[in-house]
This record gives structure tokens, C-alpha cells and sequence, in this order.
């Protein structure tokens, strides 16, 4: 897909490239927003439910700083990768934890 | 993305702006009206007199009534009226639990204080119902509209931190306007509009995505909890943390006099200040009392103090106080609520919200006159992009207001026992709303804004000779007998008025200018980020 996009013309590029950074920080945005959510609350020293709470709380500021993270990028390649590779390890991350029996 | 930073996060500001900017509007506008519902509620109920009966008396009718209706409730609640949020007695009862696991019934029911009867009036929607709109929209199901809303809201989120970002001296445009120059000036009263409430404008969208916390973010729950219903319901249990849930004991016993108690609580906080009764498992010998006091700070869970129900003995006071997520989410909520505002308060909260709604117009117009130039000089005429935009512009921005002032009309002239009487109030806004948003394919644009502006102005001024022609309660009635809900709403219909055809009146000066004098418009370009 990438390949691709590199070949067309560079108005045609710059729309497809748009397309993708929107795609990328409405859901790549949201998935990071809520894996991180949910390790935040592993990882706060508090009580569960004020755990969750916060990192509840937080999860609108880190879901609009990942989105204008993937805008402020040039490289498009890296914007893209910057969102989806943290949002897979976290994924991951959280699926370990939950096989592992850990509870926050 | 783009060359710079600030260019890229100028990008951002300007298309995520545009892109929810009309349903941003519609939220803003509505959710500000909101902090007068009680008032328009009023207003929009004219044959319904002022509650003069002293709490006393109020209490002992919604005991009688909550006697008749609920016997063998598990809870009730009566807000005595004289307050903002109840100006009239108020009682709401929930039945127990049904044996097949069914929740009980509920009712509520507004009476008049003095005789007990059922409070009548016009089936309105009053200002309940727009104040509702702000985050339930209309005619679209609920749980939608919070996803829609919210959506929107994290749009606005990013549009005011981008615009905080892309602004080199963001102290200094609070003292920078620069009138008739074209697209400088819009860009100003953009910034001038932005920043001057820009704690306001940042609480109020945070705020809003945090009502909604549990559903935009119910996979941070189901991350730590588990899926399904029951792991969100022991979420909710351990942070609501009921402290007081004792069930009843099934040996029938009287009630205790509430009117002692509720001496007791105004012996400790003052006259006026109980907000509201509840009674926990009313007639059976584990029935409590519960009085909670009126909220004075934006901290939403306000004192309670706890009675037994049936000795009437003061069981312990309860202060607002729990873990610092709790405060903050609390906190957060109860500013955007701004229950606990006095009347001062309250003005500022209700012009904090139109200098948001401005400021959402404004970057609008300003989307829009930015790139009329170029786009009068294309060969074919403007984009159908570009004249969708401008028609929205028009029929949203100037529209809308319409169409609320055609919501109190249809209020004040729909006959009395029209079936769906509430219902039509609010088809009288859609449609008038619609029928501007159509107006651009009948006129040119630019006729358009001139006619809008001055519509409106003539349908807010002509509100109060509506309400003088149609009820006893005119301004200067009103005036006499200082009752300053209906005056101050027919002086906001005025002020408002006034202040469409000032738009209006500059409008027209502004193209009679461009006319004589083409050039001028040219030296102004501006080549910032926009």
C-alpha cells in the first residue's frame, strides 16, 4: 500500500496521505488511548477503581496529544508507525498480563 | 505533515475546526441556554404563579401526596420549592424491586405547595428540552448522540489546544482588534474571542467528555474489570461507594415528623439551604432520613445529614469528601453543571458560552472569507465545497438563534391543546432551522446575511409583544412586580434583538464600503498560518 501511494502524483499522494494520517489518529489514536489507559491503571499505586478512574481521566489528553503527534510528523511512514507499532506492543502487553493473571 | 510545526498544527486547527464546526455551534448554543432552563422553564409555563407557601407547609403536602401515590416505596425524594433548580415542590418516588428482578416503578410529579393539586400549565418542552439538546441531540436515539457529541468534543479538544499552539503572542491578542479590515478583523475577534475565555472554553470541553467518561472509555473498564455488564456494574459500585444501603427490615413502623428534621438541618446550615429530602424505605422500621444541602461549590456531592426515620434521631453528618480522582471528577463535572453559581455566576457561566459559540462562528467565517478571493476569481464560480460551507455558515450561524426564538413563538402562539403540543414547539425549530439552511438556494449569499441578520433581530425584539399579546405577564407587569425571571428573559430577547441588528447595520456598511472603495480589500491580505 505504502509502495503504492509513493508511485501516484503528488496531489493524488498528498490526499491518500491525509486520508491515512486521519484514519491513524482517529482509531491508531483511540487503541493507544485506551491500551495505555488500561497499563496506566495497572501501574498507578492506588486502588483499582481510582486507578481506572484517572487513567480514565488522562485519556482525553493523551488521545488529542496522539493526534497532533501524527499531524506534526513529516515523515509520513514514521507518523503512521509512531501510532500503531506502541498501540500493538501495548495490545500485546495487556493480553501477556491477562494470561499471566495479573489484576491491577 | 507540512513544513513547520505551527503550519502542520495550523492545518489541524483549521480543517478539524470546519469539519464538526456547525454541530459544535449547535452544542455550544444550546448547552449555554441551558444555564437559564429553571428560567425559560418558567417562562414557557406563564400561567403558572410564583410558589409563595413556606417550606413547612410544602413539605407536609408531598408527605400527604407521597402517602397516596408510593406507599411501600424504597425511596422518595421531595425538593421543596424556592429554590433556582425547584422554584416549585417537586416529589419523585422509586417502587422496590419487582420479584422477577424488574426495576420498580418511578414517578414524579410538580405540585402546588399549597393545596397539594397537580401543577397545570401548557405541555411545553420548556428549557429543559433545549438544554438536553447540547449532549442528546434531537430525533436521533441517545446513545448515539453521545458518541456523536463526544466525537465532536475531542474535535473541539484539539482545536483549542492547536489553536493555544499555533499563537506567537497569545497574551498579547487579548488586547488586539483591528476593525474594518476585512479578514484581519475576523481573525482578531477569532482570537480576541478564543482567548478571552480560554480557561472557559478548555474546562467546558473537557468537562463535557468526562460526563461521558464511562461510555467513551467503558474499554479501559472492560480492560481492568472484564467485559460484559456485570464487571462495569462492580466498577461503578466500588466508585460510588455507598456508605449508607441498609435494606429494609419488612416491620411495618410510622415515619418520624420530617418537618423536625428538617429544622435541625436549617438549624445547622441556615434558612434556605436544604436542597432536597430523601427517604429511604418510608413506613418500615429501617426508614432514614436523608437531608442534603444546597451546593456552594462546584464540588457536586454537597453535606448530607442522616436521620433515623422512625426516632427522628440525628444519625451522623455526612461531608463531601472522597479519594482525589473522585474530587477531580466530581470538580469537573460540577463546573460544567455550574449548579452551585449564584446569579452573578451564572451571567458570567451564560456569556462564557456565547463567547464559545462566537468563537466557533468566527473561525467559520473566517474559513470562508479567507478564501473568497480566489475562489470569486475561478472561471466557473466557486467550489460547491466552498458555497456549501458559506450556506451552512449562514444558516447555521444566524439560523440556529432563529430558530430557538421560533422554539419560544410556537410556545406562546401554538393553541393550548394542540395533541404533541411539546412535540410541535420543537418541530417549529427544526423546521424554521431547516428552512434558513435552504434559504441560500432561493437568494445570493450575500442578500442572505442581511435578511437573516435582520430577521432575527425582528423576531427577538417582537418576543416580548408576542408575550404581552398572549399573556398577562408583559415586561412592564413584570417590572412592577419585580419578578425578574420573566422581566430579564424579555430584556435578553431584547438585547439579543439589538444586537442581530447592529450585525446587521455593520453588515450593510461594510459591502457599501467594498463597493465604493475595491482596493482597500487587497491591502489587507493577510499571509499568516490560516
Amino acid at each position: 500500500m505504502l509502495r503504492t501511494i509513493k508511485n501516484l502524483s503528488t496531489d493524488t499522494r498528498y490526499r491518500w496521505e491525509i486520508t491515512f494520517r486521519v484514519i491513524t489518529a482517529i482509531f491508531g489514536g483511540y487503541l493507544l488511548t485506551i491500551t495505555s489507559g488500561i497499563l496506566l491503571a495497572y501501574a498507578l499505586p492506588m486502588g483499582k477503581s481510582d486507578a481506572v478512574t484517572t487513567a480514565m481521566l488522562s485519556s482525553f489528553a493523551i488521545y488529542a496529544g496522539a493526534a497532533m503527534w501524527i499531524f506534526s510528523q513529516r515523515s509520513f511512514r514514521k507518523a503512521l508507525a509512531g501510532i500503531w507499532i506502541p498501540a500493538i506492543i501495548f495490545t500485546a502487553l495487556i493480553t501477556l498480563l491477562k494470561l499471566m493473571g495479573v489484576t491491577p | 505533515m507540512k513544513n513547520g510545526f505551527r503550519q502542520s498544527m495550523s492545518w489541524l486547527h483549521t480543517w478539524g475546526g470546519l469539519s464538526v464546526g456547525w454541530i459544535l455551534y449547535f452544542v455550544f448554543l444550546t448547552g449555554t441556554l441551558g444555564y437559564f432552563d429553571t428560567e425559560i422553564d418558567r417562562w414557557m409555563k406563564p400561567e403558572v404563579p410564583a410558589e409563595t407557601a413556606n417550606i413547612e407547609q410544602s413539605i407536609s403536602v408531598a408527605k400527604q401526596r407521597l402517602d397516596e401515590k408510593a406507599q411501600g416505596a424504597e425511596r422518595w425524594f421531595i425538593s421543596p420549592p424556592g429554590n433556582r433548580d425547584t422554584p416549585n415542590l417537586r416529589i419523585f418516588w422509586q417502587m422496590p424491586e419487582q420479584a422477577d428482578g424488574k426495576p420498580g416503578a418511578r414517578g414524579n410529579e410538580s405540585l402546588d405547595a399549597k393545596t397539594g393539586e397537580l401543577l397545570s400549565g401548557r405541555a411545553t418542552g420548556g428549557g429543559q428540552t433545549l438544554y438536553r439538546m447540547h449532549y442528546s441531540l434531537h430525533y436521533i436515539p441517545a446513545n448515539i448522540s453521545y458518541w456523536v457529541v463526544g466525537i465532536c468534543s475531542m474535535f473541539m479538544l484539539i482545536a483549542i489546544i492547536t489553536g493555544v499552539v499555533i499563537h506567537k503572542k497569545i497574551f498579547k491578542d487579548i488586547f488586539t482588534f483591528r476593525s474594518q479590515k476585512g479578514q484581519r478583523s475576523w481573525l482578531d475577534m477569532h482570537n480576541l474571542l478564543s482567548v478571552s475565555a480560554l480557561p472557559f472554553h478548555f474546562m467546558i470541553t473537557y468537562s463535557g467528555l468526562i460526563f461521558f467518561l464511562t461510555t467513551y472509555m467503558s474499554l479501559i473498564i472492560a480492560g481492568t474489570y472484564g467485559f460484559g455488564r456485570e464487571a462495569q456494574e462492580t466498577f461503578f459500585d466500588e466508585f460510588f461507594a455507598e456508605t449508607d444501603t441498609l435494606d429494609a427490615s419488612g416491620t411495618p413502623a410510622n415515619l418520624a415528623e420530617l418537618s423536625a428534621m428538617f429544622t435541625i438541618a436549617e438549624a445547622q446550615w441556615g434558612k434556605g439551604q436544604v436542597r432536597y429530602l430523601e427517604i429511604n424505605h418510608p413506613g418500615d422500621s429501617n426508614a432514614r432520613v436523608i437531608i442534603a444541602r444546597q451546593m456552594d461549590s462546584p464540588l457536586r456531592s454537597s453535606p448530607e445529614l442522616v436521620f433515623n426515620g422512625v426516632t427522628g434521631e440525628l444519625l451522623n453528618s455526612k461531608s463531601a469528601s472522597t479519594t482525589v480522582p473522585h474530587t477531580v471528577y466530581d470538580t469537573f463535572l460540577g463546573l460544567h453543571e455550574g449548579l452551585f453559581a449564584n446569579i452573578g455566576l451564572r451571567w458570567l457561566y451564560f456569556f462564557s458560552g456565547l463567547l464559545g459559540t462566537a468563537m466557533i462562528a468566527t473561525g467559520m467565517i473566517l474559513w470562508s472569507v479567507k478564501r473568497r478571493p480566489a475562489q470569486l476569481k475561478k472561471v466557473d464560480g466557486p467550489d460547491f465545497g466552498y458555497r456549501l460551507v458559506e450556506s451552512l455558515n449562514l444558516g447555521t450561524i444566524v439560523g440556529l438563534p432563529i430558530a430557538v426564538a421560533a422554539y419560544f413563538w410556537a410556545n406562546r402562539l401554538l393553541p393550548v391543546d394542540l395533541e404533541n403540543r411539546a412535540q410541535w414547539e420543537i418541530h417549529s425549530m427544526f423546521i424554521v432551522w431547516l428552512m434558513c439552511l435552504l434559504s441560500p438556494l432561493l437568494r445570493p449569499i450575500q442578500k442572505g446575511w442581511h435578511e437573516l441578520l435582520w430577521l432575527a433581530a425582528a423576531i427577538y425584539c417582537l418576543l416580548p409583544v408576542v408575550n404581552a399579546l398572549t399573556t398577562d405577564r408583559h415586561l412592564i407587569n413584570s417590572i412592577k412586580e419585580s419578578d425578574w425571571i420573566f422581566a430579564g428573559m424579555d430584556l435578553t430577547f431584547i438585547a439579543v434583538g439589538l444586537l442581530f441588528a447592529f450585525a446587521a447595520s455593520r453588515l450593510q456598511q461594510r459591502v457599501k464600503q467594498e463597493a465604493t472603495t475595491p482596493v482597500r480589500h487587497k491591502k489587507n491580505q493577510v499571509n499568516e498560518a490560516y
